[in-house]
């Protein structure tokens, strides 16, 4: 019942949001709005029991003739990525302190929505609910990007739409199939999916379903090009909630509900999924580099990134696990942080591109180290939340082939390069005429900034909570895979 | 004192915090003695700690603070072990990190970010410090990374100067690269051990038969990370650029302690390198040719802080063939009194600098004895004991080296007694041009040709001291003294030291140090006729030819890898972006779309719009339907 | 009751008349081109389809046959109601209801 509660949370402020007309007083009630599912997880968090399997269930009949359940409950997993989007969310919100947002109601309300579906997905345990609220997190993110974005929009969020839309058709159809395995009466429960004896054909064949629709959303290279063009023409907070939250829901997808339901299948294929995650990091990080435009940039960055994790997820062992969730915390806050560094670019040049920058280092320098920070987290310096992360990703990845972490590895060569020349290119050198008038921080702005700079670092030195949360729910997942963890 | 451990790297890290928040509001008086003292306090405690172990060579300092990373039965504690390595170290990095601190608040007085200056400087400390206290490699490999980042930070310290940035850039970067094969050796490391602590690999390593592949894979990988940090071939030329940063920073951090990471780690697994003599070998033989390499370039630098720049990256390549013939204590000794007398010379050649306002080519420098007699003794002592005169501290350390090397094979002998002569070559022609014969810069400098204030020349005459008596600590045997570095250090290298070699004879350890001596004074007789006697001054950089260009300019090795690394990595890049993503992959994203339009452009002709046609087409398909059924 | 009538006109009657004026009506629908005698062509199909259910209700003693007639007579009038309101919206707009030249409707 709690948990029912602190999904719905997100449709109450949803609603609320619409009967404030002013738009000043309405980006602080929003925030305020937003608080409420934030608390409603710290409660959770509380009370959570990492070695006590799913807890907050909540299970009624929702069709039940067809089997469909609204089942939803969380377990380690579950929990950090509901705390990830409940984090987010506000900070989102807070990063539009200081901008105009034209049609703010349907902004916020969107982006409420959106928080709905997201906590939706990460907590749902019944097949068909999942996929309902998949679907239903497009929408929201689609009108963003639609009547928000820049020059292009249309066309881009139309093939944004249809590509992501397609290939979760492909889920949809795994998972009915995955149904009508089900003994009688058949029903969508994630449970259920557990018993099935499916022989390593049919595994092969539902794990290139669920793969479709998860490589598409993360993305993974070569499925990735819907990915740049929307990030950059998205308006910030849609980038954000896209990069920081929603392509978390693929990896969230492979964890939930390919790794325990079709190992069989996984072992047959992960060479090739691994291949291509690896495949994509590389190339992302060189796509990276020859970018002249930051927010591009990033969106490049965040291929490599995630393309990393997916190889973690799919070397199917406990370290590349628990990295690959670390990193799904880290890479959304890491995101989310340059993205609005992007934004705060963008809002006083004018434009994106970054020949036009340079020697802001002198003019702003909270600006300067918070970008330095957050910068370092992305390339995953020690003692940043990045690190933690991408260690664990590139050893697990190393005890399924050293060959491939060599490879994956050269992430922390390019990453490197990419960042640091846009670095220089932004905030070094000396300051242009642009740069010399560039208009300081806001205290919103500054207090944003810290937040992630804080998160970024506190997670770094300090990452045993989280671990500690996902460990068990991890080790529960692999031994349904048939993995016993080391 | 065991408990007070932590304190040897917060307090450097408080120093940071307090100078990086504070930034401009710390008074600028005040941010510099911060920083200096943050250390010597560490320093302080380094001491005490030192204490305790010289009490028992059986203790070791031990602490885990918490649990850092974990998955799945894999635990790896954030904990700090002071054995009697780390403490060597420890000392090192924080003594003449103090004395460099103090120097920087003379030398820095003018500049106009003193507290980001410091704030770094500490932040440097903080991570080397942890590098060497860490209790497992994930913790060096922190530390590691941390004193690359400070590099860079430093290095672009002025970062107004594109230049200067590049430099930082290429430094980060290289260090990476060898980053890459750190984090692979431990990798395979945890996937052998299945941990990542030292007392559990090397209690592991002691048990495995000699000479396993898998011993050499991991070696031969850490060994990569040792290549970027260390500067050794292929991944030194970071290094001569690095010296864009101010230059107690490359005392510190690019001659002192952050490039010896890479020592401290070989000596640090010594128990791993000792199993896998293909690693010793390679690790002998880029160090040794790096060791010439560099000597040879040096001969024509003539920009005095790169001159010690390629000194630094000769005498690392000096401690890697030590390394690599299994002498791992003389590798450590060699990286102590380099420490003294490179900063020291690096610190001279601030002063200089300083004196100088900012000129750095030795060719408009000359006859600087008079204004800087300080300096000038200080430095003259400085390049004394890196030539390896006798009593001077690079004797010693050299002398052991070479001695090792010629146990081990006649070849490496020989090339490195090359270097060393080299090295004397360099560094006297380096002092001769500076100190001696005629001024050569412009009037105005002349005019303002001073000694450096205090602050800057006490740190010298206190390295000048260290660098005259550092030697003692590793006597040789023919002097019937204790070598105390090798005992000291007996409980780190001692499982290593059972597969040693057979020591030098003391025949040889006579007639290597008698015709070393010899050498020398030869070698000062010649350079001193040519630099100061016939007061010859390089040529301009256009007029250097032949042999002697190819070394000016580095053996082209910049240039090298600018065309077949950087460049085609660029050029790669963009034609990917160009022709791979937006011409091949999105075309055929693009393609489902456009043959969904096609399609549809040809079937909506069908739908014509007349309404006739739609219910013929209509009765015509309800007929087929009934005509369907009957059949089926 | 009801199979007294059928016992006068039997049904094979009913049935044959019912296909003669569907088939009136389908061939009218098809090659007429003024909409409104097409409009009638379909209301004669309806009615044919209606005159089949009625007779067929009756030889069964079913009265949902005759139910379902009321229904569609009543659709048919709502439907005869909107579509003669679309003709004369059309008729207002392009001043005839020849269909040859109401090809908009497509794409």
């Amino acid at each position: 019942m709690l948990s029912l509660l602190m999904i719905l949370l997100p449709l109450v402020g949803m609603l609320l949001i619409r009967m404030v007309s002013d738009k000043k007083s309405a980006a602080r009630v929003a925030l305020l709005l937003s608080f409420l599912p934030l608390a409603a997880t710290i409660w959770h968090a509380t009370m959570f029991d990492p070695n006590g399997g799913m807890q907050f269930v909540f299970d009624k009949w929702w069709v039940e003739s067809m089997g469909i359940s609204f089942k939803v409950g969380m377990d380690g997993l579950s929990l950090l990525m509901v705390l990830l989007t409940n984090v987010l969310v506000p900070i989102i919100i807070f990063s539009t302190f200081d901008r105009d947002i034209v049609d703010f109601k349907n902004f916020y309300s969107l982006i409420f929505l959106m928080q709905f579906a997201l906590v939706g997905v990460f907590t749902s345990l019944d097949g068909f609910l999942f996929y309902i609220f998949w679907e239903l997190a497009l929408l929201p993110i689609w009108f963003i990007c639609l009547l928000w974005g820049g020059a292009d929009r249309i066309r881009i969020t139309l093939k944004f739409f249809i590509y992501t839309l397609s290939g979760s058709l492909f889920m949809l159809v795994a998972l009915i199939y995955l149904y009508l395995q089900t003994p009688l009466p058949h029903t969508f429960s994630l449970d259920s999916f557990y018993d099935l004896a499916l022989t390593p054909s049919q595994q092969g064949w539902i794990f290139w379903g669920f793969f479709l629709a998860f490589a598409i959303k993360i993305p993974i290279f070569p499925l990735h090009t819907w990915q740049p063009d929307t990030y950059t023409n998205a308006p910030t907070q849609g980038t954000m909630l896209l990069s920081g939250i929603m392509l978390k829901m693929g990896l969230y997808g492979i964890i939930r509900w390919m790794v325990p339901v079709i190992p069989a299948g996984i072992a047959e294929w992960a060479w090739l999924a691994m291949g291509l995650s690896v495949v994509g990091i590389v190339y992302a990080s060189a796509m990276a580099i020859a970018q002249k435009d930051f927010k591009r940039l990033i969106a490049y960055s965040s291929i490599a990134h995630v393309g990393l994790i997916a190889a973690g997820i799919f070397s199917m062992n406990m370290m590349g696990m628990q990295g690959a969730v670390f990193q799904m915390l880290s890479h959304g806050v890491n995101a989310v942080g340059l993205f609005f560094i992007a934004d705060i670019l963008i809002d006083r040049y004018g434009n994106r591109e970054m020949k036009d920058m340079g020697g802001i280092a002198h003019v702003s320098s909270p600006f300067a180290i918070t970008f330095t920070i957050i910068l370092l987290g992305s390339v995953a310096l020690p003692l940043t939340n990045g690190f933690v992360g991408e260690f664990m990703l590139l050893n697990g990845v190393f005890q399924y082939s050293g060959w491939l972490a060599l490879f994956a590895g050269l992430t922390v060569i390019f990453g490197a390069v990419y960042m640091l020349r846009a670095y220089q290119r932004i905030m070094l050198g000396e300051a242009g005429e642009a740069s010399k008038s560039f208009r300081a921080l806001t205290s919103n702005e500054k207090i944003l900034l810290y937040i992630i700079v804080a998160l970024v670092i506190v997670n770094g030195v300090y990452p045993k909570p989280l671990l500690d949360i996902a460990g068990p729910s991890l080790s529960a997942i692999l031994a349904k895979a048939g993995v016993v963890s080391m | 004192m065991t408990n007070l451990i932590w304190l040897i790297p917060i307090l450097p890290l408080l120093g940071f915090l307090i100078n990086g928040i504070g930034n401009k509001n710390v008074p600028r008086s005040v941010s510099g003695w911060i920083a200096s003292l943050s250390v010597l306090g560490s320093f302080i405690i380094s001491i005490g700690a030192f204490g305790t172990l010289m009490a028992d060579p059986n203790v070791v300092i031990k602490a885990d603070y918490f649990e850092w990373l974990s998955a799945g039965s894999f635990t790896l504690d954030f904990g700090f072990l002071v054995d009697r390595l780390s403490i060597v170290m420890l000392l090192v990095i924080t003594g003449v990190g103090f004395l460099i601190h103090v120097y920087s608040i003379g030398y820095m007085h003018e500049e106009e970010d003193y507290a980001r200056y410091f704030a770094y400087l500490n932040l440097f400390v903080f991570f080397m410090l942890l590098l060497v206290l860490g209790s497992s490699y994930v913790l060096m490999f922190v530390g590691w990374e941390g004193v690359g980042l400070c590099s860079y930070l430093l290095i672009g310290f002025w970062f107004k100067n594109n230049a200067y940035n590049d430099a930082a850039k290429k430094a980060f970067i290289m260090n990476r690269i060898g980053d890459l094969g750190f984090l692979l050796g431990m990798f395979l490391i945890f996937q052998t051990f299945g941990s990542l602590e030292y007392d559990t690999v090397f209690a592991g390593a002691r048990q495995m038969t000699f000479d396993q592949p898998v011993l050499t894979a991991i070696t031969l990988l850490l060994f990569v990370g040792a290549m970027g940090k260390s500067a050794q071939i292929p991944l030194y030329t970071w290094l001569p650029d690095a010296m864009a940063g101010p230059t107690p920073v490359s005392a510190l951090i690019h001659a002192a302690t952050m490039v010896t990471a890479g020592i401290y780690m070989v000596v640090r697994s010594n128990v791993l390198y000792v199993m896998a003599p293909f690693s010793s070998e390679i690790v002998a033989f880029v160090g040794l040719l790096t060791a010439l390499m560099a000597g040879l370039i040096g001969l024509k630098q003539n920009d005095i802080k790169k001159v010690l720049a390629y000194s630094t990256v000769s005498q690392l390549g000096f401690m890697f063939v030590a390394l690599g013939v299994g002498d791992y204590t003389t590798a450590l000794f060699h990286v102590v009194t380099h420490a003294f007398f490179k900063a020291l010379l690096f610190l001279c050649a601030g002063s200089v600098i300083h004196a100088m306002g900012g000129e750095q080519d030795i060719r408009k420098m000359g006859g600087l004895k008079k204004a800087l007699p300080v300096t000038h003794l200080t430095f003259l002592i400085g390049t004394l004991a890196i030539a390896g005169a006798p009593p001077f501290a690079g004797f010693f350390s050299k002398d052991e080296i070479l001695a090792g090397a010629w146990t081990h094979s006649y070849l490496i002998f020989g090339i490195l007694a090359i270097s060393a002569i080299l090295t004397a070559v360099y560094m006297f022609r380096l002092y001769y041009l500076t100190f001696h014969g005629e001024f050569r810069g412009s009037k105005h400098q002349q005019e303002h040709l001073h000694e450096s204030p205090i602050s800057m020349t006490i740190p010298l005459m206190v390295l000048a001291v260290l660098s005259t008596v550092g030697g003692f600590l590793g006597m040789p045997e023919i002097f019937h003294m204790p070598h105390f570095l090798n005992n000291f250090l007996e409980p780190v290298t001692g499982w290593a030291d059972l597969y040693a070699h057979g020591h030098a004879s003391h025949t040889f350890e006579y007639t290597l140090i008698g015709s070393s001596m010899v050498l020398l004074i030869v070698i000062i007789y010649l350079v001193y006729n040519k630099y100061v006697k016939d007061a010859h001054v390089p040529k301009a950089d256009h007029l250097v030819t032949g042999f002697q260009n190819v070394l000016a300019n580095k053996f082209y090795v910049d240039e090298f890898y600018n065309t077949f690394i950087t460049k085609p990595l660029n050029v790669l890049s963009s034609f990917s972006y160009n022709w791979i993503e937006k011409g091949f992959i999105d075309r055929i994203v693009n393609s489902f779309g456009y043959l969904t339009n096609g399609a549809s452009g040809v079937l909506r002709l069908v739908q014509s719009g007349h309404i006739g046609l739609y219910i013929i087409a209509m009765v015509i398909a309800v007929i087929l339907m009934f005509v369907f059924k009957m059949i089926i | 009751m009801g199979s007294s009538i059928l016992e006068l006109v039997h049904i094979n009657n009913y049935v044959m008349l019912a296909a003669i004026l569907f088939a009136i009506g389908v061939m009218g629908v098809m090659f007429r081109r003024n909409t409104i005698i097409i409009f009638m062509c379909i209301e004669l199909m309806l009615n044919a389809v209606n005159l089949l259910l009625v007779a067929f209700s009756t030889m069964h003693s079913d009265p949902g046959g005759q139910v379902m007639v009321f229904f569609i007579m009543a659709v048919a009038a709502a439907e005869v109601a909107v579509g003669l309101a679309i003709l004369v919206m059309i008729y207002r707009n392009v001043k005839s209801v020849d269909i040859d030249i109401l090809n908009k409707l497509k794409w």
